[in-house]
């Protein structure tokens, strides 16, 4: 792997950018490997690359039906933070936003992850008790939090619609400054070339087909370039959960939805922080490259579409210009929508699964982005050492019937209703 | 968007119905633990045809059973249900 540098960059630049070689390799798929990973998103990707990098695993396949990140790593609307209420999300999410904050060196490959801070709104004096508590909780856990009256909330974000007057008055905000923004398509392809380097497969355009059974136990996967065996499988594939735990005969506490996203034109730089509303289900930020990224509600019904129903644009587009009135002169550049795998409780699902040999990271809803990390570390310990990491325990496959469910939102058991 | 034919109302556009649940979702009352949590939490959630119940919920508030494509959104059938009405109480 050429390991890239600002003297790279500058001799690059003077020869006409014409001595980059491919990030990773495009490898025939082995007989067998100690571990196979199915799904090419950020969360597989990481978790092959820690694989390799913390516990020594490198025969390590990752199998993606399509091209890497093309799935849900590639559909969301890229904001990281570690804010939650509940203790075993906030050790979760803090863990991944560490790991984040070194993440671009580590891989060698800018992610441009961009801590620009993620604000939640408050419209009401309920809205900012709740906001203060959820405060005092991060902080008591040693996750950064600031409460911010409606007149620092103004300075940080002035395109705001901060009159007495507007649909959603702000009566202040909760920013966790060490949020922010990261590019999803670099994290995808930082993470392959990086554990390409090490000696894992990322084999594309490899669809899984089916599990190879050995009794009771998983002792690889059929694909449609051929029979691979393994030591441990690893289901990576969050919005096909069920489909892919399906063919082998399990039934997963996960339904498929979808959520949409949108993007404006691009324009100058108006907002440099996050700007969200757990109140009207609102987030909005600005990319690097100046559009408006926005994002809502789910559609709130099963699907697998990939694309959702125009009577959102239309809420979402509401909210957005009811926050910033501005943004009603903007025009929107593109919708688009990903399949979201929403767990019975809101919360992801990292652990065994009944079946010897087979493990299960999934069930993100529509919060994976933010945890690819973390995510990825806690389940390369698992697939090394057959044993949940101490954070990643809580998230196992049976806290459903043992009645441990970890539910931020307090709506039991009604993915449609998050 | 999808068209839903209500049978009470005729075709309606599906802002007007809230999915409710998947057909095997629905928790007889005598139910025992261990089927109760397989019925609360296990689902196939089909890639395929899929037999849900939607309510009319901004039109006349009836429950439907809905059968739906999962990814083209085509609905082949809407009855009314329970498709007969349910005995008085005692």
């Amino acid at each position: 792997m050429t390991r890239f540098s600002a003297l790279g960059l500058l001799r690059a630049g003077l020869t006409g950018q014409k001595r980059w070689p491919r990030h990773w390799r495009d490898p025939e798929p082995a007989k067998a490997y100690d571990v196979v990973i199915i799904g090419g998103g950020g969360h597989g990707l990481a978790t092959a690359y820690y694989l390799a990098k913390v516990h020594g695993v490198t025969s390590v396949a990752v199998l993606e039906k399509a091209w890497i990140g093309g799935g849900n790593t590639g559909r969301n609307t890229t904001i990281v933070r570690s804010n939650y209420r509940q203790p075993q999300l906030q050790r979760l999410l803090e863990f991944s936003l560490k790991t984040w904050e070194t993440l671009s060196d580590d891989l060698n490959y800018n992610v441009m992850f961009s801590q620009r801070g993620a604000v939640f709104l408050g419209h009401s004096d309920a809205d900012m008790t709740r906001l203060a508590e959820r405060g005092d909780a991060l902080r008591c856990a040693g996750i950064d939090a600031e409460l911010m009256s409606r007149q620092e909330v103004g300075r940080l974000a002035p395109c705001l619609d901060l009159s007495p007057t507007a649909r959603f008055p702000i009566h202040g905000g909760l920013i966790q400054k060490r949020g922010g923004t990261a590019r999803h398509d670099a994290v995808a392809w930082g993470y392959a070339r990086a554990a390409d380097a090490l000696g894992v497969d990322v084999i594309q355009n490899c669809e899984m087909t089916g599990f190879l059974m050995d009794g009771e136990r998983v002792a690889g996967v059929k694909t449609s370039r051929g029979d691979i065996g393994a030591g441990r499988v690893g289901i990576c594939v969050a919005g096909n959960s069920g489909v892919v735990a399906g063919l082998a005969g399990l039934k997963l506490p996960i339904e498929s939805h979808l959520l949409q996203a949108f993007v404006s034109e691009p324009v100058k730089p108006m907002l440099d922080t996050v700007i969200m509303s757990q109140s009207i289900h609102a987030y909005i930020s600005q990319s690097d490259k100046g559009e408006m990224v926005v994002g809502g509600d789910p559609d709130h019904y099963p699907t697998y579409s990939q694309r959702g129903s125009p009577h959102r644009i239309e809420d979402v587009a509401a909210q957005a210009i009811s926050l910033i009135p501005a943004m009603s002169r903007l025009r929107m550049l593109r919708a688009w929508a990903g399949t979201t795998d929403m767990s019975f409780d809101g919360s992801p699902i990292i652990g065994p699964t009944p079946l010897d040999g087979l493990y299960l990271n999934g069930g993100w809803c529509y919060g994976g982005f933010k945890a690819t990390p973390g995510s990825g570390r806690l389940y390369a310990h698992l697939l090394a050492t057959g044993e949940s990491h101490d954070i990643a325990a809580p998230f196992s496959l049976d806290r459903f019937a043992r009645g441990a469910t970890i539910d931020e939102a307090g709506a039991g058991p009604a993915p449609q209703d998050r | 968007m999808m068209l839903i034919a209500c049978p009470h109302c005729g075709p309606r556009a599906h802002v007007e119905f809230a999915y409710g649940r998947t057909l095997d979702a629905v928790l007889p009352l005598d139910a025992l633990p261990d089927a109760a949590a397989r019925i609360l939490y296990q689902r196939d959630n089909p890639r395929g045809l899929s037999l849900e119940l939607w309510r009319h919920t901004f039109g006349c508030r009836s429950w439907l059973r809905v059968t739906r494509h999962t990814v083209t959104h085509e609905i082949s059938e809407v009855i009314a249900w329970p498709p007969t009405p349910a005995p008085e109480a005692p």
